[in-house]
C-alpha cells in the first residue's frame, strides 16, 4: 500500500527538511538566509499538501483509528500511529498553520537558519502528538515539543525572554513528569502502551485508602489527577496559566501564533484522548471541580484582560478564558459539549492565531505593544482595521463567525450538567465583548493624533496573504460549521457513548453514589 | 584447572600487557615513549573489549566460583573496556598540552581497568575485594597525577583517605557476612540465606557492604568525596572517574545483591530506595548553584547514579536491565560531554566555568548543538535517549511496587532539568564577552559528534536503540538466572 506510511511521512517530513537545512545550508549572509526561509516555506507547504490525502482518504463515518501503522520500536515498546476524527482536525490545523507562520516570519534577521530549523522540528513534534497511538510515543512528542519552543522563546523573544522561557519550560515539565509516572503505572496495570487498547481497558474505580483518607474513584482518580496536572498546565487552566502571558509576550510573533493556535490544543486533545475516555468515572467525580476552575478562568481572566496595557497580554488572557469553554465542553461529556469543545479549539486556533498576527503587523512597524501607543489606526490602515474588526468580533463570539458556534455548543452541552456554570460562562462572554471591543476602540478608532503613527503603512501583500486564509476559515466555519462538525461527530459520539457506558456500569456497582455520599459528607 | 585459565584469559592478557608496557617504559625509553604506550594501552583495552563482545553467551566460573564469566559480566566488561580505552585516547592531547602526560598514566589506567574487570566477575567476597583495591589504588594515584598542582594532590589524598575508609567498611561487612554464613562465596551465601534466613548480624554485614559500594558508586549519603575529587583531578582523570569505575561499581553492586543476597531482597531494598532517592535529590539540588563544569558533572553523576539505583532497588530482572541500560547510556553521554570539556580553552589555558560557554552557539554552532543535545539528554528529555534510561528505571520501579520512588525520581528530574537547561541557555541565549577557543582533536570532535548523534537518533524506530535493550536484557537474565 502506497499510503500506508502516510502518517509517518507527514510527521517526519519537516524534521528531515530541518536536517537538510542544518547540514547542507552554509553561510550567514543574505542569500543563505533567504534560502533558509524558502526551504522552510517549501517544506512546510509540502507537508500541508502531503496531509491533504489524510482528509480525502478519511472516512468520517468510522469512529476507529485510520491510517494505522504499527511496528517494533525499542525495548519491547511499539511504534503505532493513526488518526481518528478527534485527532485529524488537529493534524490538519498544524500543517495548515506552519507555512503561514513561516511566511509571517519573513522579516526575521537574527539567526534565520536556526529559527527555521527550530520551527520545522517543532512541527514534527506537534504532529507526532496528534498522530501517535502509543502512549510512550505520545509522551515523547508531547515533551519533546518543549525543547524547540524553549529555544524559540529564549533566542528570538523580547526583553524578558529568558525568564519566560524557563517559566514555560519548568511549568510544563513538572506537569508532564507526573503524567509519565501515571503512564508507567497504566502500562503496569493494563500490560500495554497501545492507546487503542487502553481506551478499552477499564481502570479500577474502587475507592481506596491512602494516608487515612478515602479517595473516591481510587486508582482512576489518581491517574486522572496526574494527567490533569500535565494537560491543565498545557491548556492552560486557571490557576496554572501564569506561564502563558509571559511566554506570549516574549515570544516572537510566529511563536505566539503556534503557541496559541496549536500548542494549547495539545491540552484539550489530551483531555479528550486520555482523561475523559480512559478515566470516565474519575471525570464524573471531578466534574464539579473542573467546572469550577473553568468558570473562574472565564470570568477572572476576562477581568484581568480588561486591565492589560499590552496587546499581546490581553489576547493571551483572552485565550485562557476561551480555553475555559473548552474544558467546560469536554467534561460535560455529552455530544454537544464535546463537539463544541472540538469546534471551539479549532476556531480558537484560527482566531487567536490571526489576532497575534494582527499584533505582529503593528509591532513590526512601531516596535511596541503598548495599547496606549496606538489610536486612530483606521485612518491610515483601512484593510488592517477591517481584518482586526473581523477577528475581534469572532473573538467575542459574534454569530456568523466560527467563535460563536464553539461557545454556543459548549454552553449548551454544559447546561445539561450545570446551569450555574453556564450562567458564569455567559457572564464571561459579556466581559469578553467588553475587553475586545474596548481594545479595538483604543487601537483602531479615534483620531490619529500620535505623531509616531503619522507615517504608518497599511498591511503589505505578504501580510495580507498570510491573514487571508484565516479570514476565509473564520467566516466559512462560522456560517457552515458542519464542514468541521461532520469530520469528528462520529468519533465524538463513540467517545461519549463509551464514557456513558462506563459510568452506567460504575453507577450499577454503586461507585458513583459512594463518591457522591462522600462529597456531601465532606461538605 | 587448565580451563580456569582459559576463563580468565582476557584478564591475564590485560595484566601481562600492563607489565610488559611498564617494563618497556621503565627500561626502553621512559617518557619519550609516552605516546606509543598510551596508544598501545588504549588499543589493548579496545581490542580485548571487542574480543569479549564476540564471545558466546555461556556462563563459566573459575577458581572454585571465585571468578564468574557470564553474559552479565561480559556486558559490563565490554562497556568498561571500551569506555576506558576511549577516555584514555581522548584525554591524551589534553595531558600532553599541560605537560603532565607520563608513561605511567596509561599503565595505571590499564591496571585500574583490570581491577574493574575482576570486580564485575567476582563470585566471592575475596576476589571482589582484590578487584576493588586494584582499581582503587590505581585511581588514587591518577587523581593526584598532576603532582605540581595543589588541588590535584589534595584530590588524590582526599580520595585515598575516604576510599580507605570505605574499603574498611567493606572488609568489616564482609567479615560479618563470613561470620554469620561461614562462607565468602556469593552462591554459598545465597544458599545459607535461603535455608536459614537473614540473621541480625548478617543484616549488619549487608548494610556495611551496601555503604561501601554506595561510596564507590558515589551515591548519597556517601558522595562527599566526589565534587572535590572531580574538580581537583586533571580533566581526563575526572572523565575516567565519571565513566568506567561507575559501571564497575554499579555492576558489582548488582552482582553482590542479586547473587549473594537475592533471597533477602526486602532487607536491602529499603536501603537502596533511600540511597537512590537521596542521590537523585542531592544531585539535582546541589548542582544548581555550581559555576564550575567539573563540579557540576560531579553532582550530575551523583544524581544519575541515583536514577540507576532506582532500577537496582526494584530488585527484579527488569530492574537489573534498567540499571545496565542506564549505565551504558550514561557512559556514552559522558564520553561526549568530557570530550567537549577537554577542548575548552582560552589563551592556551583550560577553562571549566559555565560562564565560559556564553555565546558559544554563535562561534561554534555545531559543537554547541552537540553539547546542547547531550545536556538535554542528561536531563532526560524526550525524545533523546537519556529519557529512555529514566523511563526504563521508573518502569522497573513501578512494576516492583515502588511507585513513590518513581514519583520522587520524576520530581528530581524536573529540578535537575534546570541546571542542564541553564547550560543550554548560556550557550544560546547569552552574549559572549570573549570567544572561547575550542582546541579539539579530530578524535575529540568525532567523539562529541557520535555521542550527540546517538542520543538524538537512538529512539528512531528503524534504529531500534542499537540493540541495547536486547543486550541488557540478556545480561540481566544471566544475572538473575
Amino acid at each position: 500500500m502506497a499510503d500506508s506510511n502516510l502518517l509517518t511521512l507527514v510527521t517526519f517530513f519537516p524534521l528531515i527538511a530541518a536536517l537538510v537545512l542544518v547540514v547542507f545550508l552554509r553561510g550567514e549572509d543574505e542569500a543563505a538566509n533567504l534560502n533558509a526561509k524558502r526551504l522552510a516555506l517549501l517544506a512546510t507547504s509540502a507537508t500541508f499538501l502531503l496531509s491533504i490525502p489524510l482528509l480525502t482518504g478519511f472516512d468520517p463515518g468510522d469512529p476507529g483509528f485510520q491510517f494505522v501503522e504499527q511496528g517494533a520500536w525499542i525495548g519491547g515498546l511499539e511504534y503505532r500511529m493513526g488518526v481518528d476524527g478527534i485527532s485529524l482536525p488537529f493534524v490538519l490545523l498544524t500543517t495548515f498553520f506552519f507555512p503561514l507562520t513561516i511566511y509571517a516570519s519573513w522579516g526575521v534577521t537574527h539567526r534565520v537558519k536556526e529559527y527555521m530549523a527550530a520551527f520545522m522540528v517543532l512541527e514534527t513534534l506537534i504532529l507526532g502528538v496528534f498522530t501517535s497511538l502509543d502512549m510512550i510515543l505520545f509522551y515523547l512528542f508531547f515533551e519533546g515539543g518543549l525543547i524547540p519552543m524553549f529555544l524559540i522563546i529564549g533566542i528570538w523573544g523580547g526583553k524578558e525572554r529568558i525568564y519566560a522561557a524557563f517559566k514555560f519550560f519548568l511549568y510544563t515539565l513538572l506537569g508532564s513528569l507526573l503524567m509519565l509516572v501515571a503512564m508507567v503505572y497504566m502500562y503496569y496495570d493494563a500490560g500495554t502502551t497501545d492507546m487503542a487498547q487502553l481506551l478499552r481497558h477499564s481502570f479500577s474505580a474502587e475507592p481506596m485508602e491512602m494516608l487515612g483518607y478515602t479517595i473516591p474513584g481510587g486508582v482512576q482518580t489518581l491517574l486522572w489527577l496526574a494527567f490533569f496536572a500535565s494537560f491543565a498546565v498545557k491548556m492552560p487552566m486557571w490557576p496554572v496559566h501564569t506561564w502563558l502571558p509571559d511566554a506570549h509576550v516574549q515570544a516572537p510573533t510566529a511563536g505566539s501564533v503556534i503557541l496559541a493556535a496549536i500548542l494549547l490544543k495539545m491540552g484539550g486533545y489530551g483531555f479528550l484522548r486520555f482523561s475523559l475516555p480512559m478515566f470516565p468515572v474519575a471525570s464524573e467525580i471531578m466534574v464539579g471541580f473542573v467546572f469550577f476552575v473553568s468558570v473562574v478562568a472565564i470570568i477572572y481572566t476576562s477581568l484581568v484582560a480588561l486591565t492589560q496595557e499590552d496587546i499581546k497580554k490581553l489576547i493571551a488572557y483572552s485565550s485562557v478564558a476561551h480555553m475555559g469553554f473548552v474544558t467546560l465542553g469536554i467534561f460535560a461529556a455529552n455530544q454537544q459539549g464535546v463537539d463544541g469543545a472540538m469546534f471551539q479549539m479549532i476556531s480558537h486556533g484560527f482566531i487567536s492565531g490571526a489576532l497575534f498576527l494582527c499584533v505582529g503587523v503593528v509591532y513590526d512597524r512601531m516596535h511596541t505593544r503598548e495599547i496606549a501607543a496606538y489610536g486612530g489606526l483606521a485612518n491610515r490602515m483601512p484593510i488592517y482595521a477591517t481584518v482586526m474588526m473581523l477577528f475581534t468580533m469572532a473573538n467575542v463570539g459574534l454569530p456568523g463567525t466560527s467563535g460563536f458556534v464553539g461557545e454556543f455548543l459548549t454552553m449548551m452541552g454544559a447546561f445539561q450538567v450545570s446551569s450555574l456554570a453556564v450562567f458564569g460562562a455567559a457572564t464571561g462572554v459579556i466581559l469578553s465583548a467588553a475587553y475586545a471591543l474596548w481594545l479595538y476602540r483604543r487601537v483602531v478608532f479615534g483620531d490619529l493624533i500620535k505623531q509616531s503613527l503619522a507615517a504608518i503603512k497599511d498591511m503589505n501583500a505578504r501580510e495580507t496573504v498570510v491573514i487571508a486564509p484565516l479570514v476565509v476559515a473564520t467566516i466559512l466555519f462560522g456560517v457552515y460549521p458542519s464542514l468541521a462538525l461532520d469530520l469528528f461527530a462520529v468519533s465524538v459520539e463513540a467517545l461519549v457513548d463509551g464514557v456513558e457506558t462506563a459510568r452506567e456500569a460504575a453507577l450499577a456497582d454503586g461507585l458513583l453514589q459512594l463518591a457522591a455520599e462522600m462529597a456531601t459528607e465532606g461538605n | 584447572m587448565g580451563t580456569d585459565y582459559v576463563t580468565v584469559l582476557p584478564e591475564i592478557i590485560m595484566a601481562c600487557g600492563a607489565m610488559v608496557l611498564l617494563m618497556f617504559g621503565a627500561y626502553g625509553g621512559g617518557d619519550r615513549r609516552r605516546h606509543l604506550i598510551t596508544s598501545l594501552s588504549s588499543g589493548l583495552m579496545i581490542g580485548i573489549g571487542l574480543w569479549i563482545a564476540t564471545q558466546g553467551s555461556g556462563a563459566t566460573s573459575a577458581f572454585g566460583g571465585a571468578f564468574v564469566t557470564d553474559a552479565y559480566a561480559r556486558f559490563a566488561k565490554v562497556l568498561i573496556l571500551l569506555s576506558s580505552g576511549a577516555m584514555l585516547a581522548l584525554g591524551e592531547d589534553y595531558l600532553e598540552r599541560r605537560g603532565i602526560l607520563r608513561f605511567e598514566y596509561p599503565i595505571l589506567i590499564l591496571l585500574g581497568t583490570l581491577g574493574m574487570m575482576i570486580m564485575v566477575s567476582a563470585g566471592d567476597l575475596i576476589s571482589l575485594y582484590i578487584g576493588l583495591e586494584l582499581q582503587s589504588l590505581a585511581l588514587y594515584v591518577v587523581a593526584a597525577f598532576n603532582r605540581d598542582s595543589l588541588r590535584s594532590t589534595e584530590a588524590g589524598l582526599k580520595y585515598f583517605v575516604l576510599g580507605a575508609l570505605s574499603s574498611g567498611l567493606l572488609l568489616y561487612g564482609a567479615s560479618l557476612v563470613y561470620g554469620y554464613t561461614g562462607s565468602t562465596n556469593l552462591t554459598l551465601i545465597a544458599g545459607v540465606i535461603k535455608t536459614e534466613g537473614v540473621s541480625l548480624g548478617l543484616t549488619f554485614g549487608l548494610v556495611f557492604l551496601c555503604a561501601a559500594m554506595a561510596f564507590k558508586i558515589s551515591a548519597a549519603p556517601f558522595h562527599m568525596w566526589t565534587p572535590d575529587v572531580y574538580e581537583g583531578s586533571p580533566t581526563p582523570v575526572t572523565a575516567f572517574f565519571a565513566t568506567a569505575p561507575k559501571v564497575a561499581a554499579g555492576a558489582l553492586f548488582a552482582r553482590v545483591l542479586f547473587d549473594g543476597f537475592g533471597a533477602a531482597t526486602s532487607d536491602w531494598q529499603q536501603v537502596l530506595v533511600f540511597v537512590a532517592a537521596a542521590s537523585m535529590f542531592l544531585g539535582a539540588i546541589a548542582a544548581i548553584g555550581q559555576t564550575n563544569l567539573k563540579r557540576l558533572m560531579a553532582y550530575s553523576s551523583i544524581g544519575h547514579m541515583g536514577f540507576a539505583l532506582v532500577g537496582l532497588a526494584a530488585g527484579t530482572e527488569q530492574g537489573a536491565q534498567a540499571l545496565m541500560l542506564y549505565l551504558t547510556i550514561y557512559v556514552v553521554m559522558n564520553i561526549g560531554v568530557f570530550a567537549f570539556l577537554f577542548a575548552m580553552e582560552r589563551d592556551g589555558t583550560p577553562v571549566v566555568q559555565i560562564a565560559d560557554l556564553s555565546g558559544l552557539a554563535r562561534e561554534k554552532p555545531a559543537q554547541a548543538l552537540a553539547l546542547a543535545v547531550l545536556m538535554l539528554s542528561l536531563a532526560g528529555l524526550p525524545p533523546l535517549v537519556g529519557f529512555f534510561a529514566k523511563f526504563f528505571a521508573f518502569k522497573a520501579a513501578v512494576d516492583a511496587g515502588l511507585a513513590p520512588l518513581a514519583l520522587a525520581g520524576a520530581i528530581a528530574s524536573v529540578i535537575g532539568a534546570y541546571y542542564y537547561l541553564n547550560i543550554v541557555r548560556v550557550m544560546y541565549l547569552s552574549e559572549q564577552e570573549r570567544p572561547l577557543e575550542m582546541r579539539s582533536t579530530v578524535l575529540g570532535q568525532t567523539a562529541i559528534a557520535v555521542s550527540a548523534v546517538v542520543m538524538a537518533a537512538g529512539w528512531l524506530p528503524f534504529v531500534g536503540g542499537f540493540g541495547l535493550p536486547e543486550a541488557t536484557l540478556g545480561a540481566a537474565q544471566a544475572l538473575i538466572k
